[in-house]
C-alpha cells in the first residue's frame, strides 16, 4: 500500500516544505483536493446523465388486485396480473394491453421519435411512456425480463468488455507508478550522492515526479469515455454489449444481412395466385390447409388471404421441412407447400414461374397444382441505411436469404446491395460467414445482422453480431453483441459512427494525459519544469481528460 | 454463473482496479470485473462458491476503501 497515491502526495507536499518550497507544497495539497472533488462531481453528474436511463426505473406500479388497485414495488408484480397505466407515466413491465387506447411515446426505448398507437391486443414494451389514455395492462414478463431492467443491467454492465484502451491503461497503471516512484528515487539520490550535485535542486525535481505518480486521469477518464459512448447509444435505441465491441464495430469492413425482417419488413403479402389444373380457389384452400400448423409468416400470409375457418380435424401430420417448405395430410391426401427445393427433392416440376416475388408451389398427391405469390417489401430506410454504411468506408455488403434468387435480386437492387447469396437452408448461412471468416485480410471486422430468432448461430459466430428489434427474445440479447430496439438498419451506421466517435475520444485522452505525464517527467529531469506544470499536467489534465470523455455522450455539461 | 454486486460509495477509479486485481485472485474466481462507472462488481463462478467468495470480495472491498460497502443485487 505503500505506492497509494495519497501517501505518495502527502511526501511530495511535506518534502516540499521541507527544502523551503512551502507555496508549492501547499498547492499539491489544495489542488489534488480540488481535483478530488471535480472528478466526483463529474462522475456524479455523468453517472446522472447516462441514467436519464435510470429514470425509467419504475417505483411503483399499480396492480388490479381483487377488485382493487394497490400500489407494489415491480418486482412484485407476478406474470398475469393487470396493472393500470395513466397518461404521463411510464410503462413498467412489458404486457399486452387488455383495455383502452392511447399513444406510446418509445423514444427512450427504440430512440423513435415516432408515437406508436396502441389498442387492446397489442404489446406494450416498458420504457415506454403511456401518452394519451388511461391503459390497463397484462405483464407478460417479470419486471426483471422487461426490456427497462434488460437495458438498465446491459448499460451498466457493459463496462465488464474492456475496449483494447481500456486494457492497455489498465496494464499501463500497474507499472506506471512504481516505475516512476523508483525514478524519483534516483533522481533525488544518484546526482547528489554520486556526482556531488546541489541536494535541493534534485530532490525539487524528484517530488515534481511524485506529482504526476498517478495515473488518475486514465484510469478515470478512458472507462469514462466508454460508459458514455454506451450511454450515446442506448440514447438512440442501439444497445452496445462492451467497449471492445465498439472496438471491433469501429473496424466494420463487412457487413453481411439476412433479408427478411432486416432489409425487409418481413410482412409478407400475397401477391398472387397461379394455379395449375386446379380452380383458385382450391389451390388456396390446400395451401392454407396445409400452412395450418406452420407459424412461418409466409404461412399466416396464405391463411389470412384464405380468410375461412379451418376444421383442424381435416389436417393430419404435418412436417415441417427447414428451408424448403412444409409436407401435411388434408383430408387424407398428401400436400406439399414449400420453395423450388422441396419440388425438386419430390420430382415435381413447377410451371408457369414467372415474376420477382417469392413463390410457395403446392403439390396435391404429387401433382403439380401450381404456385401462390408472396412480396416482402424492403424498409422505408434500408436503402439509405447501405448507402452510409458504404459512405463510412464498409467495403462488402453482402445480403444471404432462403428465398429465391429473382426475389433476393430485386430486393438487393431497390436498397443498392451489390452481393448476394439466396436459396440457402439456415445452416448454410452459417457455413458462408465462416467462409468469410477464413478469407478476409486485414484487421477489418465482419458485421452479421439478423433477426435473432433463427439465425443466434450466426450472430454468436461473427466479429459483431447483430440483433435487430427483438429486445424481447432471450437468444437474441444473449448472443448479440449489439441489439437494435427499433426495427432501422440505419442504427448500424449510426452505431459505427459512435463507436468510431468514442475511440477516438479514447485515444485523444490517452495521448493528452501521457503526453503530458511524460513531457513533466522529462522537463523536470532538465530542470525545465517545476510543480506547477506537475500539479497541472495531473489534475489539470484529468479535468480535461473527463471533461473530453463525456463528449462520447454528447451534450452533458 | 455470474453474479452482479453494486459497491455502494466506491469511490475512486484506482480503488477499482486494485478490487479487480484482488477480488480476480480469489480463489474459485473464474473472472471478476469491477466497473468503476457503474459501481458495479461482476463476478463469475461455481454457484457453490458463491456465498464464500462473496464474503471474501466484501474483505477485499472493505480493505481497499474502508466507507464502500459490497451489496447483492
Amino acid at each position: 500500500m505503500i505506492l497509494d497515491e495519497n501517501f505518495l502526495t502527502v511526501i511530495a507536499s511535506a518534502s516540499a516544505f521541507m527544502i523551503g518550497a512551502e507555496i508549492e507544497g501547499a498547492a499539491v495539497m489544495i489542488f489534488f483536493r480540488i481535483g478530488d472533488m471535480f472528478e466526483d462531481a463529474a462522475v456524479q453528474k455523468t453517472r446522472k446523465s447516462i441514467s436519464e436511463l435510470v429514470e425509467m426505473q419504475p417505483v411503483s406500479v399499480r396492480v388490479v388486485r381483487d377488485g382493487k388497485e394497490i400500489d407494489v414495488g415491480p418486482e412484485d408484480v407476478a406474470v398475469g396480473e393487470y396493472y393500470i397505466v395513466l397518461p404521463g407515466e411510464r410503462i413498467p413491465i412489458d404486457g399486452t394491453v387488455m383495455s383502452g387506447y392511447s399513444s406510446l411515446d418509445t423514444k427512450a426505448i427504440t430512440g423513435e421519435s415516432m408515437p406508436r398507437d396502441v389498442a387492446p391486443g397489442e404489446s406494450a414494451l416498458s420504457g415506454c411512456i403511456n401518452m394519451t389514455g388511461a391503459l390497463t395492462v397484462r405483464a407478460d414478463r417479470a419486471y426483471s425480463d422487461s426490456a427497462v431492467a434488460r437495458i438498465l443491467e446491459l448499460v451498466e454492465e457493459s463496462g465488464a468488455r474492456k475496449a483494447k484502451t481500456e486494457k492497455f491503461i489498465t496494464a499501463f497503471a500497474k507499472y506506471y507508478t512504481p516505475s516512476v516512484v523508483v525514478a524519483a528515487i534516483a533522481v533525488a539520490t544518484v546526482p547528489t550522492l554520486i556526482f556531488g550535485l546541489p541536494y535541493e535542486a534534485w530532490v525539487y525535481r524528484a517530488l515534481v515526479f511524485l506529482v504526476v505518480s498517478c495515473p488518475c486521469a486514465l484510469v478515470l477518464s478512458v472507462p469514462l469515455t466508454f460508459f458514455c459512448g454506451v450511454g450515446r447509444a442506448s440514447k438512440s435505441g442501439i444497445l452496445i454489449n462492451g467497449g471492445d465491441v465498439m472496438d471491433r464495430l469501429a473496424l466494420t469492413d463487412t457487413v453481411v444481412v439476412d433479408k427478411t425482417g432486416t432489409v425487409t419488413k418481413g410482412t409478407f403479402e400475397f401477391s398472387g395466385i397461379h394455379p395449375h389444373g386446379v380452380t383458385e380457389d382450391h389451390l388456396l384452400e390446400y395451401a392454407a390447409k396445409s400452412e395450418y400448423r406452420s407459424d412461418h409468416p409466409i404461412s399466416a400470409a396464405i391463411i389470412d388471404r384464405y380468410g375461412r375457418e379451418i376444421d383442424p380435424g381435416e389436417i393430419g401430420k404435418s412436417v415441417n421441412l427447414a428451408g424448403k417448405g412444409i409436407r401435411t395430410e388434408v383430408n387424407g391426401r398428401i400436400v406439399h407447400a414449400g420453395n423450388s427445393k422441396l419440388m425438386e427433392d419430390i420430382g415435381v416440376e413447377p410451371c408457369g414461374v414467372h415474376g420477382g416475388a417469392t413463390c410457395i408451389h403446392v403439390a396435391i398427391d404429387g401433382t403439380y397444382s401450381g404456385h401462390i405469390s408472396i412480396s416482402d417489401e424492403p424498409k422505408e430506410d434500408s436503402a439509405e441505411a447501405i448507402r452510409e454504411l458504404k459512405d463510412l468506408g464498409v467495403k462488402n455488403v453482402v445480403m444471404l436469404t432462403g428465398d429465391n434468387m429473382t426475389s433476393a435480386g430485386r430486393v438487393a437492387e431497390i436498397v443498392g446491395i451489390d452481393a448476394f447469396r439466396s436459396d440457402l437452408l439456415p445452416e448454410d448461412k452459417l457455413e458462408i460467414l465462416e467462409g468469410y471468416l477464413t478469407v478476409r485480410e486485414g484487421k477489418g471486422s465482419l458485421v452479421y445482422v439478423g433477426d435473432g430468432i433463427n439465425d443466434a448461430p450466426s450472430i454468436a459466430r461473427a466479429d459483431v453480431g447483430v440483433a435487430m428489434g427483438n429486445i424481447g427474445s432471450d437468444s437474441a440479447v444473449e448472443a448479440a453483441d449489439v441489439v437494435i430496439m427499433n426495427d432501422s438498419l440505419r442504427r448500424l451506421p449510426e452505431a459505427i459512427r459512435i463507436s468510431r466517435r468514442t475511440r477516438g475520444i479514447a485515444y485523444q485522452n490517452i495521448m493528452l494525459s501521457l503526453g503530458f505525464k511524460f513531457a513533466a517527467l522529462a522537463l523536470a529531469t532538465l530542470g525545465l519544469a517545476g510543480m506547477w506544470f506537475a500539479i497541472f499536467a495531473d489534475v489539470g489534465v484529468a479535468a480535461i481528460a473527463i471533461i473530453n470523455g463525456t463528449r462520447a455522450y454528447g451534450k452533458l455539461f | 454463473m455470474k453474479a452482479a454486486f453494486t459497491i455502494e460509495n466506491l469511490g475512486c477509479a484506482k480503488c477499482a482496479l486494485k478490487m479487480e486485481k484482488k477480488i480476480c485472485g480469489i480463489k474459485g474466481v473464474r473472472s471478476a470485473s469491477v466497473i468503476f462507472m457503474s459501481k458495479k462488481l461482476i463476478v463469475d463462478a461455481d454457484e457453490g462458491e458463491m456465498l464464500r467468495i462473496e464474503e471474501e470480495a466484501t474483505k477485499v472491498v472493505k480493505s481497499i476503501e474502508p466507507d464502500a460497502r459490497l451489496v447483492k443485487r
